[in-house]
C-alpha cells in the first residue's frame, strides 16, 4: 500500500537507491489489479509474465548502473491503440482482437529505453472514438472514485488505472481531449503536448492531424518526466518536430511571477456547472496569489470547434480505418461469398456502432459533391480558431479554464444522449484543432466527491510554460488525496 | 453525303521511377524478387505506420518536369485517393490531386504531318499498388506487396493528338527524355511505362470534343497504334449510325484486336480525395530547382542536331546511337579520343551490340572503357594490327577491359610489316601451290583470295591483307 502512494519519480528514486526492488513495485501494482480489476476493468490485456520478465531485465540494468533515468523501474500502462511489439494491441475493437504488432510505437520504445516496465494495455473507447470508454468492445471501465460513473475517454482505462494505483503512470492519446478529459474525471494529471512533439509512429490513427500521445500521471512532476521521456524527433513520422527544449523537468519549478494568464469568457458560459466554475476560478485565484496576472477575454469562433472537429476527425478516420478489411490482419468474417461481401461482413461485424457512425460521417463529408461544403469549410474554421489563439497568445502566456463543463457522468447517460457527450468536449477540442499543448490537473471535487479538472493551455511549443503553471498551481493547492486512499476500504470489504 | 470525323487523343502515362527504395519507406524498389520479400509495416499498411517521402523520387519528378518544359510547383501536397481493393493495403493510394508537382509543360513532336506542340497538363507523384494473383483451381487470390509503394509519376497530356503516329511520336519523345534523365527504363512490355489512351471522335468542324473513352492494357507501340485505330473506328461507326458514345474505361485485347468495356461512368467511384495528414506539404526552393536545372543532360533532340554538325557519320548511325544515352556518351568519348567517329560508331553498333546480345547484357553493364576502344581503333588505323586480330583483341577487352596495346604486345599480335618476311611468306605459298599459280595465270583471278589466305596462315594471321594482296599480285604476274 505504501508503494502505491508514491509518484513515478519518487518510486524510481527509491528503486535506484535500492530501497525498493523493481519486482516489488510491479507486484504492488499487480496486486492492486487483482483486487480492483473486477470493479474497474481498466485493462484489456495484462502481460503478467512479460511484465515480470521486463522487471527483472530492468533491475539488472539498474544494478549495472546502465539505467539512471527518472522513470527507471516504473511499472506503467499503455493505451491499447499504441502498438507494443508482440503484445496484443486491440484498440478495444473486435476488429483487432487478435492483432499482435511486430513493432512498438516510438513513444513506447523511448519509455523502454528509460527502463519503464509495461504491465499491460489499457481499455479505451473503440479506436479512441468516444468520451466515456463505453464504446469499448471489451466492456466499460468504471471511475475509481465512484463505480457508477464513467472514467471519461477515450483514454479512460489509462486514467482509471493511474487513479486506482494499478500502474504508476500511463500513456494515452488525445485527439479531441482524450487524455485531459479522463484525467479530469479521474482526478489525475494528463497532458496533450504540442502537435509534433511525440512521434505518432505506432499510434493507430484516428484523426491524424489532431492527435498526440501524452502522459496520464499522479502529479505534474511525473507528467514532465514522462513527457521528457517520450519526446523525440522521429524520422519515421513526417509531422515530428525536433524539440531542443525537451528538458521539461529542469525548468519545472520556475517562478510564475508576472505570468499573464488569460481567461476565455467563452469557457465559462452556458452548460458549465457551478461547482466546476467555482473550483476553476478558485484555482485561478491561487495562481494570482503566486504572482500571475489574470484577465478575461473573448476567444472568438471557439463555439464552432465542435462541428469543425467532427468533420475533420471523422473524415480522417474514414480513410485511416479503411485498412481494416480482413485481408491482411485482424478480424475477418467467417462466411462470405467473394471479395465485396468479405469487406462488408468483416467491417459490419468488426466495428462497433460509434466507429461505424463516424466512418459514415467521414465518408459523407469527403464526397466530391460535399467536399467544399464540409471538409474545406471545417479547415477554414480550423484556421480561424488557430488565428484566434494566436492573437490570444500575443497577450497571454497561458489560458486557463475548465477541462470539462461537468464532472464524470453516470454510466449509460452519455450513450443515451450522444449530442451531450460530443458537447462535453467543448473546452478540449479547440486545443487539438490549433495543435496547442494543454494539461488537466485536479482542482477540487464536487458534492458527490468526483474530481474537477483545471485546464491550462499554452501556445505552440510552450509546453514548458504549461508545465510550470501547472506545477505552481499544484504547489499552491497542496496534496490532492488520491482515490485509492479513500476508496480502498470499501473495495476491500 | 458521308460525314467527316475528327479524333482527339489525350494520354495518361504512368512511369515507374528508378529509385533504389520505395516512395514512402526504405524497402528496396527492385523487381523480380520472391513475393512479399521487399515489404515492411509501412508498405503493407500496418496500423500505426506512417509514410516518409523519398527525396530521390521528388528529384526525378522535378527532372522530368523540367525536361518537358513544365513549371515546378513550389508548394505541393499529397492527397489520399480512397478505394477498396486488396492490392492497395491501406485502401487508399497516396497521390497528388489538388497540387501536382509539375504543371503546364509541352513537348514538340515531328511526324509526317510536320512539327506540332503537345501540351502536358500535369505530372504528379504517387505510389504503385501491389499485384494480385488469382488461382482458378482453388478459387483463391493472393497478393504480392513487393510493388506496393514503388514511386510512380503520372504524366497527363491535353487531348491534342489526332492519330496513332502523333501518339507514338509523343511517347517516344517522352520516353527518351525520361531515359536520358535516368528516371526510368520506360519499358512498355514490363509495365515500367503504362500508357492509357483517352480518345474521342466528333464531326469535323465541331469545336466541342466528343464523349471520350479510356483505353487500358496497351503493352507495346503496336498495341497502342492498333487500339487507337480500333477505337476510332468503333466510335465513328456508332456516331455515323446515329448512336451515342458511352464514357467508359475499356480494356484492349491485342490478340483479338478488340476492346471490352471495363466499367462505365455510372459506376464511376467517388474517391473521397483529401490531403494526406501524415505528410507535410512538399516545399521546393528556387535553389533546388536551379540545381536540378543544372543537372539536366543534353537530350536526344539536341544531341542529334549536334552530331549532325560535329560528326560526319550517316543519319542512321546518329539515330541509332542516340537511342541509348549510355551508348551515345560512350560513342562521344571514344570518337573524341580516337578522332575516328565512323569507326567508333561501327565498333559500338556492330561488335559491341553483337556481344551484348549474345551475353544478354544491358549497355550500362559494359565493362570496357572508351579509352581502350579508342586505343584499339588507333592501332587498326595505324595498321599496328589487322582487322581480324582487332576482333580477337576486342573480344578479350569486352570481357575484361584489357588494355589492347598491352594485350597485343604480350601476345605478339602485331602485324608483320617487315617486307622481307612478307616476301618470304609469299614465295613459300607460291612455291607450294604451283597448280593454283597456273590457274591464276590462266585468268582465274578468284584464286587470289586463296593465296591471301594461305599467306596469312604462314604469317599466323598477323599480316596486313591489303599489303599481302598487293605483293601477291605483283609476284604472280611474274609466274612461277
Amino acid at each position: 500500500m505504501g508503494l502505491l502512494n508514491l509518484t513515478a519519480v519518487q518510486l524510481s528514486a527509491k528503486i535506484k537507491a535500492k530501497e525498493v526492488a523493481v519486482i516489488e513495485a510491479l507486484d504492488a501494482a499487480l496486486e492492486q489489479i487483482e483486487k480492483l480489476e473486477r470493479h474497474i476493468h481498466a485493462y484489456v490485456t495484462i502481460d503478467w509474465e512479460g511484465a515480470r520478465r521486463g522487471a527483472e531485465e530492468v533491475q539488472e540494468k539498474i544494478n549495472k548502473g546502465e539505467l539512471k533515468g527518472l522513470l527507471a523501474g516504473v511499472p506503467i500502462g499503455v493505451k491499447d491503440n499504441i502498438c507494443t511489439e508482440n503484445l496484443l494491441t486491440t484498440c478495444s475493437s473486435k476488429m483487432l482482437k487478435n492483432f499482435l504488432p511486430p513493432y512498438s510505437a516510438q513513444a513506447v520504445e523511448n519509455l523502454k529505453k528509460e527502463g519503464a516496465v509495461i504491465i499491460g494495455k489499457t481499455n479505451m473507447d473503440e479506436f479512441a472514438m468516444g468520451s466515456t470508454t463505453e464504446t469499448s468492445a471489451f466492456g466499460v471501465t468504471k471511475n475509481p472514485w465512484n463505480e457508477e460513473h464513467v472514467p471519461g475517454g477515450s483514454s479512460g482505462g489509462s486514467a482509471a488505472a493511474v487513479a486506482a494505483g494499478q500502474c504508476f503512470f500511463a500513456l494515452g492519446s488525445d485527439t479531441g481531449g482524450s487524455i485531459r478529459q479522463p484525467a479530469s474525471y479521474c482526478g489525475i494529471v494528463g497532458m496533450k503536448p504540442t502537435y509534433g512533439t511525440v512521434s505518432r509512429y505506432g499510434l493507430i490513427a484516428y484523426g491524424s492531424s489532431l492527435e498526440q500521445i501524452g502522459p496520464l500521471c499522479k502529479d505534474v512532476t511525473d507528467c514532465a518526466a514522462v513527457l521528457e521521456g517520450i519526446t523525440s524527433y522521429d524520422k519515421k513520422d513526417s509531422t515530428s518536430v525536433l524539440r531542443k527544449d525537451k528538458d521539461f523537468i529542469k525548468d519545472l519549478k520556475e517562478n510564475i511571477k508576472g505570468m499573464k494568464i488569460g481567461i476565455p469568457k467563452d469557457y465559462f458560459g452556458k452548460g458549465l456547472s457551478e461547482e466546476v466554475k467555482e473550483a476553476v476560478l478558485g484555482a485561478a485565484k491561487e495562481l494570482e496569489k503566486r504572482g500571475a496576472s489574470l484577465e478575461e477575454f473573448d476567444l472568438k469562433h471557439v463555439s464552432y470547434a465542435i462541428p469543425a472537429y467532427y468533420v475533420l476527425a471523422c473524415a480522417e478516420a474514414s480513410s485511416n480505418l479503411g485498412r481494416f478489411d480482413g485481408v491482411k490482419y485482424g478480424y475477418r468474417a467467417e462466411e462470405f461469398h467473394g471479395l465485396h461481401q468479405m469487406y462488408k461482413k468483416t467491417r459490419s461485424q468488426g466495428f462497433g456502432t460509434e466507429v461505424k457512425k463516424r466512418i459514415m460521417i467521414g465518408s459523407f463529408v469527403l464526397r466530391e459533391a460535399y467536399y467544399e461544403a464540409y471538409y474545406l469549410k471545417a479547415l477554414k474554421v480550423r484556421a480561424l480558431i488557430k488565428e484566434e489563439f494566436h492573437k490570444a497568445f500575443e497577450k497571454y502566456d497561458i489560458l486557463l479554464g475548465p477541462t470539462t463543463p461537468v464532472t464524470a457522468p453516470k454510466l449509460g447517460d452519455s450513450l443515451l444522449d450522444p449530442m451531450n457527450m460530443y458537447l462535453g468536449d467543448i473546452y478540449t477540442i479547440a486545443v487539438n484543432l490549433a495543435g496547442l499543448p494543454g494539461i488537466s490537473l485536479p482542482c477540487g471535487k464536487d458534492k458527490k466527491g468526483l474530481p474537477i479538472g483545471l485546464q491550462l493551455i499554452g501556445d505552440c511549443f510552450m509546453d514548458k510554460k504549461v508545465l510550470q503553471a501547472a506545477y505552481a498551481y499544484e504547489e499552491a493547492r497542496g496534496r490532492f488525496v488520491p482515490c485509492i486512499d479513500e476508496k480502498l476500504k470499501s473495495w476491500h470489504s | 453525303m458521308e460525314k467527316k470525323y475528327e479524333t482527339a487523343i489525350g494520354l495518361e502515362i504512368h512511369v515507374e521511377l528508378s529509385t533504389k527504395t520505395k516512395i514512402f519507406c526504405s524497402c528496396p524498389a527492385s523487381f523480380g524478387e520472391e513475393p512479399n520479400t521487399n515489404i515492411c509495416p509501412v508498405c503493407t499498411g500496418m496500423p500505426g505506420t506512417l509514410p516518409v517521402l523519398n527525396k530521390k523520387a521528388v528529384e526525378y519528378a522535378i527532372a522530368v518536369g523540367l525536361g518537358t518544359g513544365c513549371s515546378i510547383t513550389q508548394y505541393s501536397k499529397f492527397d489520399r485517393k480512397n478505394y477498396f481493393y486488396p492490392d492497395n493495403p491501406q485502401n487508399y493510394q497516396i497521390t497528388q490531386l489538388y497540387m501536382p508537382i509539375c504543371t503546364k509543360g509541352t513537348l514538340e513532336i515531328e511526324t509526317k504531318g510536320g512539327v506540332k506542340h503537345i501540351s502536358i497538363r500535369e505530372i504528379h507523384l504517387e505510389e504503385d499498388a501491389g499485384k494480385l494473383f488469382h488461382d482458378q483451381e482453388t478459387h483463391s487470390s493472393f497478393v504480392d506487396y513487393n510493388r506496393s509503394g514503388i514511386p510512380l509519376i503520372e504524366i497527363v497530356t491535353e487531348p491534342q493528338m489526332e492519330n496513332g503516329e502523333e501518339v507514338i511520336a509523343f511517347i517516344k519523345k517522352l520516353k527518351f527524355i525520361i531515359q536520358y534523365l535516368g528516371a526510368s527504363d520506360c519499358k512498355l512490355q514490363e509495365g515500367s511505362m503504362r500508357v492509357d489512351v483517352n480518345l474521342s471522335v466528333r464531326e469535323a468542324g465541331i469545336k466541342e470534343l466528343g464523349v471520350r473513352t479510356e483505353m487500358k492494357n496497351l503493352n507495346s507501340f503496336k498495341a497502342i497504334e492498333r487500339a487507337i485505330e480500333g477505337e476510332r473506328e468503333r466510335q465513328q461507326k456508332i456516331l455515323s449510325q446515329g448512336g451515342r458514345i458511352i464514357q467508359e474505361t475499356r480494356r484492349w485485347d491485342d490478340e483479338k484486336g478488340l476492346s471490352f468495356a471495363m466499367r462505365g461512368k455510372e459506376d464511376a467511384k467517388d474517391y473521397r480525395y483529401f490531403p494526406d495528414p501524415d505528410l507535410a506539404p512538399l516545399l521546393i526552393s528556387n535553389e533546388w530547382i536551379e540545381e536540378m536545372k543544372e543537372r539536366q543532360p543534353e537530350f536526344r533532340t539536341e544531341k542529334i542536331a549536334r552530331y549532325k554538325r560535329e560528326y560526319s557519320i550517316p543519319d542512321y548511325d546518329i539515330e541509332w546511337l542516340t537511342e541509348n544515352k549510355y551508348l551515345a556518351d560512350f560513342f562521344e568519348k571514344t570518337a573524341e579520343l580516337c578522332r575516328n567517329p565512323k569507326k567508333a560508331a561501327n565498333w559500338i553498333m556492330v561488335e559491341t551490340m553483337h556481344l551484348l546480345k549474345e551475353k544478354e547484357m544491358e549497355p550500362k553493364e559494359l565493362k570496357y572503357s572508351p579509352e581502350n576502344l579508342a586505343k584499339l581503333i588507333g592501332m587498326v588505323d595505324k595498321k599496328v594490327i589487322n582487322g581480324d586480330k582487332a576482333k580477337e583483341v576486342f573480344a578479350h577487352m569486352f570481357e575484361q577491359n584489357t588494355d589492347p596495346e598491352k594485350y597485343v604486345e604480350e601476345n605478339g599480335l602485331k602485324a608483320v610489316r617487315d617486307e622481307r618476311i612478307l616476301q618470304e611468306a609469299v614465295e613459300e605459298v607460291i612455291a607450294g601451290n604451283p597448280k593454283s599459280v597456273e590457274d591464276f595465270i590462266r585468268g582465274k583471278e578468284k584464286v587470289l583470295g586463296f593465296f591471301v589466305g594461305q599467306t596469312m596462315k604462314v604469317l599466323k594471321g598477323r599480316g596486313d591483307p591489303e599489303r599481302i594482296t598487293q605483293l601477291l599480285k605483283e609476284r604472280l604476274k611474274e609466274g612461277l
